[in-house]
């Protein structure tokens, strides 16, 4: 077999990685505004990408459009900008056809609730090994500040100027519903827990959904809108098992609705260790091969069979 | 040729083993050393409702269906009989009779299950079978799949009936059966076919018509469909990836694929949408597998975004569209080619991809190889065009034509070692789009590879992968990725195949320009006008984009004039030419079918007689003739 795929998974055991590797040498400037909670999406995901252990070339992160789009521009790794909504059905097949990659896919609340509503639920439903964040940021960035699925009701834009009449998604539910595995919720302004449930998320093998609270200070004024926040694991307000579906639900419902009502809640809200993987679900029924698909092309000796021993039975 | 061809219509209900019955007997008459030709038509119905299938066989190539049919087994309706359907639906009861008897040739033959239908249900039938000298065979052959085994064997019986009727042994349906059931089921079947074989044969016959016989074919011959020979072209290309969700008639080929691919250590996906499916090829490929997904309009439709993401990603990926009718979902069971401009043209900005529409089954195979292959060698979209009659329609193909190595190779994309040879930023990252000016592609690396990585970007990007809105770089990548077709067509062009199959003699006065489906039926009719003492020739156009601007160039030079025939009504290929080539406006006729049938050979030679002849009346009510404009 050639070379072509023998570097994934190697790197961890071999040597330290440098968060600074994930930072590209000669990209521009990231185009974000000031303040703008993007900022701290990209410091957490370069400080857990080491963590991991995992190197630039064995990452694949794919990102929709948005402002929050514009991720994979500013890190280093192999990347797909993809379309509107869209970065889930890309990536899922990557980890698919490669399960060697370490696959991220990210987004904003309009991208990932909004147009790619559908494909979230179903790959939450599929429990594909892969981490998926979601900026919430309550608003559409890129587009100038339209109402977005998260934006509290009654909230006013140019597109809702009477104030919306919709309640806002529930985010975390939802992932929970369609058969998430790992749910959390992080915020950009603080970067030591994002860090921390970043790792967490990317280590876990199943769907790891990711609500991660983005300040946007250019469309929402009060860019202090997620301060001050609460870890719920750290408090002892909150005590609920983060196995337990119910409990999780409760919990989840509780931080959702508080959201909009000025407490914000973040940490891990349900973790299912036992769950199988979408990958490892397949294989066990025979729909995925055993070999990496990809590496199925790289393999001189691969035995590629044709479909002329198909033809018996049109005999 | 009518003499020598038998052409048997077995009509029944929906979901009443039509399919598997007609099916088997096309094989035994294959295997007996004919040609064979099926024609599906059946309603968008799952249980009950009208349907029928059509097997045509000749000692001869037969390429098509005929102008109508020389033996209809009519078998109940038995889903109709359905005291609970019966009042949903009416008694449909003497339909598989009734609803058949326009397209009877004089002198055909009848058998009909009188278990189930009832001839004295119809009016004028006696007179219609005196005038047209039809031989009516009524027989129980519900009763006598009851006696010897169960009601669903009526089928059987039917099949006997046939083979009695027109002389031929049983041997090949006994044979067929037997590779197909096994224990009690194949005991019983077999009583049953010996049964009406014996009733049959006891009969006195009072037709004429006897089942043409052959010379063993030279080579081993298969029964495939347009969707399978699709599959086997993209599975000999290395496809090892779908994803798609169903829409008739595409969906043919993603069972087919889907039924094969974990054997082969592939992977199919059903998805959540049609968006969702073509991006999953987008990532299955952008991650190294070759991938394929499709539709048919109305799916295709949502994958105009994910399309437009491969085309500025250079990711290969190979759509399927299966037409059929529209506009939104129109006919699901109805083929039409009106989806050429929409595939064609599909997508926002100054896009571009390759469509191939495959002309004939064996065709079929060969288009989907040629569009992987092009997708992966350019880093560019193929979308192959069939619709629902060439997806369905079953021929003999000699088994050689698949007999051929597979391509696992991914194109344009670099082992790790070439990689590091390969141009880096000063950074160290892969310069993914760092092109080669001649055909517009620079070989790509694979997520996971070392020292490959890049940002692949659906917005407008530099030769680095850095988004980009520099009105230079802009102006060069537009260029450079429109520059692709150019190449692709002469990379087209200087391979064996034959990509614009041309068919009559060389020097004819007139040529019928077609694409797609269509195409034999062209064939078939270009033969009869030319046995009838007329000029013509055709040219069946597989390349839709690169258009074969040489290719139909020369073709129209040579001719007078020119029939165009298309199953739309808008002259979508017609308007295709005119627009590639500039000119031949004044060469160009269109002869348009689109009430949900596909043409019949007869229909084109009536189409070009009356063209020859000056008129400009339709053939028929159905067929339109649109004259030629002048540019
Ligand atoms: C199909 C499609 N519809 C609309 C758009 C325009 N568009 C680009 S980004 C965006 C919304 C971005 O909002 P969000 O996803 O919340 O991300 P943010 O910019 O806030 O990070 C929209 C509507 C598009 N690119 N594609
Ligand atoms: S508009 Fe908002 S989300 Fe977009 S970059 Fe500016 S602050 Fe960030």
């Amino acid at each position: 077999m050639s070379k072509s795929f023998s570097a994934i998974g190697s790197a961890a055991q071999d040597e330290e990685i440098d968060r600074e590797v994930f930072t590209p040498g000669i990209e521009p400037q990231a185009t974000w505004c000031p303040g703008c909670g993007d900022f701290g999406v990209l410091k957490a995901l370069k400080g857990a990408m080491p963590e991991v252990g995992r190197t630039p070339d064995e990452t694949l992160l794919v990102t929709g459009i948005g402002c929050s789009g514009k991720l994979s521009s500013y890190f280093e790794s192999y990347g797909v900008h993809s379309i509107h909504g869209r970065s889930l059905p890309v990536a899922r097949a990557a980890k698919l056809a490669n399960p060697g990659l370490e696959v991220i896919a990210a987004g904003g609340d309009g991208d990932g609730y909004g147009i790619g509503g559908n494909h979230f639920m179903h790959t939450a439903r599929e429990n594909h090994d892969m981490t998926y964040i979601v900026f919430n940021n309550e608003i559409f960035g890129l587009t100038k500040g339209q109402t977005s699925p998260t934006s509290p009701k009654g909230h006013k834009s140019k597109t809702q100027p009477h104030g919306s009449a919709k309640d806002p998604i529930r985010p975390l539910s939802m992932a929970l519903t369609a058969g998430a595995s790992y749910v959390a919720r992080t915020a950009a302004v603080n970067p030591r827990q994002a860090t921390e449930i970043l790792t967490e998320a990317i280590e876990h093998d199943g769907f790891a959904h990711i609500d991660f609270l983005t300040q946007c200070p250019t469309w929402n004024k009060d860019a202090k809108q997620y301060v001050p926040y609460t870890d719920v694991q750290q408090s002892d307000e909150f005590d609920f098992d983060v196995s337990d579906r119910r409990e999780a639900a409760e919990m989840m419902h509780e931080t959702e609705d508080k959201l909009y009502e000025g407490e914000v809640l973040t940490g891990r809200f349900y973790v299912d260790e036992d769950r199988r993987s979408y990958g490892e679900e397949k294989r066990s029924t025979g729909e995925m091969p055993e070999d990496p698909l990809a590496e199925q092309y790289f393999d001189d000796d691969y035995d590629w069979e044709r479909s002329y021993d198909l033809l018996d039975v049109h005999k | 040729m009518t003499g020598t061809e038998l052409i048997w219509r077995i009509a029944g209900g929906s979901g009443d083993g039509i399919d598997s019955t007609s099916q088997s007997f096309t094989k035994a008459l294959m295997r007996a050393g004919l040609h064979v030709f099926t024609h599906r038509h059946y309603p968008s119905r799952i249980r009950g409702g009208h349907t029928y299938v059509e097997v045509r066989a000749a000692e001869h190539e037969v390429k098509s269906r005929g102008d109508g049919y020389n033996f209809l087994l009519a078998l109940g309706d038995s889903f109709a009989r359905n005291p609970q359907d019966e009042a949903y639906y009416g008694n449909e009861e003497a339909k598989p009779l009734s609803e058949n008897l326009d397209d009877l040739r004089e002198g055909g033959v009848i058998v009909y299950d009188e278990g189930l239908l009832d001839e004295s249900e119809i009016d004028d039938f006696d007179q219609r079978v005196e005038d047209n000298d039809w031989h009516v065979y009524p027989m129980d052959l519900r009763g006598i799949a009851r006696e010897h085994g169960r009601e669903i064997m009526r089928n059987t019986a039917g099949v006997a009936v046939t083979a009695a009727l027109l002389g031929m042994e049983t041997d090949p349906f006994e044979e067929l059966m037997s590779d197909n059931m096994g224990g009690d089921i194949l005991e019983d079947n077999l009583t049953v076919l010996e049964e009406a074989y014996q009733q049959t044969a006891e009969l006195e016959h009072t037709h004429e018509l006897e089942a043409p016989t052959a010379e063993p074919h030279d080579d081993q011959q298969v029964l495939l469909n347009g969707s399978n020979a699709l599959a086997y072209g993209a599975i000999d290309e290395g496809c090892r990836f779908i994803a798609g969700y169903p829409m008739t008639p595409w969906t043919d080929v993603f069972t087919i694929m889907s039924q094969h691919l974990p054997e082969l250590g592939g992977i199919s996906e059903q998805v959540e949408d049609e968006i969702a499916a073509a991006a999953l090829a987008i990532g299955a490929s952008h991650a190294g597998a070759k991938a394929m997904s499709g539709s048919s309009g109305g799916g295709f439709a949502l994958m105009s975004e994910p399309l437009g993401l491969a085309e500025m990603t250079e990711t290969p990926l190979v759509l399927v569209e299966a037409m059929r009718a529209g506009p939104s979902t129109g006919m699901p069971t109805k083929p039409e080619q009106a989806d050429l401009e929409h595939v064609l043209y599909t997508s926002q900005g100054d896009s571009n991809r390759v469509v191939f529409a495959p002309g004939n089954v064996a065709e079929c195979y060969d288009q989907a190889r040629e569009a992987f292959r092009v997708a992966y060698e350019y880093q560019i979209p193929a979308v192959i065009v069939i619709d629902q009659k060439l997806s369905g329609e079953m021929t003999n193909v000699p088994e050689s034509h698949f007999d051929r190595e597979p391509n696992p190779d991914l194109g344009s994309t670099l082992t790790e070692e070439e990689i590091a040879e390969a141009p880096h930023h000063a950074s160290g990252k892969f310069n993914r789009f760092q092109h080669d000016p001649e055909n517009g592609v620079s070989p790509r690396s694979i997520p996971g590879q070392e020292g490959g990585r890049y940002l692949a970007s659906g917005n407008e990007h530099t030769p680095q992968g850095h988004i980009s809105e520099d009105p230079d770089n802009r102006v060069a990548q537009t260029d450079r990725r429109l520059r692709k077709l150019d190449a692709i067509r002469e990379d087209l062009d200087s391979t064996d195949l034959d990509r614009q199959t041309a068919y009559g003699p060389d020097d004819a006065d007139y040529g019928i320009l077609v694409w797609g489906s269509q195409q034999p039926t062209v064939e078939e009719a270009v033969d009869r006008l030319n046995d009838d003492g007329h000029s013509v020739k055709a040219l069946g156009v597989s390349d839709l984009m690169p258009y074969p601007k040489q290719d139909v160039t020369e073709f129209l030079e040579s001719v007078e004039e020119c029939l165009v025939v298309e199953m739309n009504a808008s002259a979508q290929f017609r308007g295709l030419t005119q627009k590639e080539l500039g000119r031949f406006g004044e060469k160009l006729t269109s002869l348009l079918k689109y009430n949900g049938n596909p043409f019949e050979p007869g229909e084109i030679v009536e189409g070009f007689d009356v063209q020859v002849n000056g008129g400009s009346e339709p053939p028929t009510a159905q067929v339109r003739l649109e004259p030629a404009t002048g540019d």
